[in-house]
């Protein structure tokens, strides 16, 4: 699309789902540049983790639960999405609190995977270090 | 070196908008190249021309006007973020049946690909926020 450049974008999520609209727009321009066909990766940490929580339920708060969308990013060929395992643990959260999101190997006969990699700060550091492009909301 | 920039703050509320002007003329005046400058969130109210700051004050959205004017530089705001906020151009005011327009002079509405787009074209990108 953009002449064969492909670059490493990371998306890095530090806020809740809800109080703010950073999340909800985060999740927009990853799907809109995911028709870029670049190399996508996604972070969740601090707050940032409740995102991928299951079970949201926004009929309180009267907003969107656009949590669902999330299981769409398999379908766009974002698989790589990362979880700061310190942010998780500060909030008494396992993966088993998050949602199963999986995609389909092209390169394995479609079969179905975890999305999800739990990974420590120095990972993190090193994810952040290999990157081209870091958007940060 | 060529910059991309992303202002993801409204103007006054948050210093980013600031220092990514700051930042922007800085690069141009270095002889820097700056691809794109992209509102997106509350950015996008960088670009209402309604706005009236007081006299003794800086006028943001002039300043990005001024240097969009000088440098011939590309100031994009965000479609869906601007129709969530009102930034509406004379377009957008015929589409939507709107009985006004806002977007100010030397700003454009446009898609998040060209966020994207500025992502893969410049050395670096930039994020201006919280």
């Amino acid at each position: 699309m953009e002449g064969g450049v492909v670059k490493k974008f990371l998306y890095v999520n530090r806020r809740a789902p809800y109080g703010s609209i950073y999340a909800l727009e985060s999740l927009e321009v990853v799907l809109i540049g995911a028709a870029f066909e670049q190399d996508v990766s996604l972070l969740f940490v601090d707050d940032g983790v409740y995102q991928l929580k299951k079970g949201q339920d926004t009929s309180g708060v009267e907003m969107k639960n656009f949590s669902p969308t999330y299981n769409a990013l398999g379908d766009y060929d974002v698989n790589k999405i990362y979880v700061d395992q310190e942010s998780l643990e500060k909030r008494n959260l396992t993966t088993d609190d998050l949602m199963a999101l999986t995609y389909e190997d092209e390169d394995d006969d479609y079969a179905e995977k975890p999305s999800i990699r739990v990974i420590s700060r120095d990972e993190v550091a090193d994810l952040m270090e290999e990157q081209d492009v870091v958007l940060s909301f | 070196m060529k910059f991309g920039i992303l202002v993801n703050e409204g103007p006054y509320q948050h210093q980013a908008s600031d220092s990514a002007y700051q930042f922007t003329k800085a690069a141009l005046e270095k002889g820097h190249e700056v691809f794109r400058v992209f509102f997106y969130h509350d950015g996008v109210n960088n670009g209402t021309r309604l706005a009236t700051p007081p006299q003794d004050d800086r006028n943001i959205t002039v300043r990005w006007a001024e240097l969009s004017d000088k440098y011939n530089l590309d100031l994009v705001i965000c479609i869906a973020a601007a129709q969530r906020r009102g930034i509406v151009d004379e377009e957008e005011m015929k589409r939507q049946g709107k009985d006004a327009s806002n977007l100010a002079p030397g700003f454009r509405i446009s898609g998040l690909g060209q966020l994207i787009e500025a992502g893969i074209q410049s050395d670096r990108l930039i994020v201006f926020g919280d």
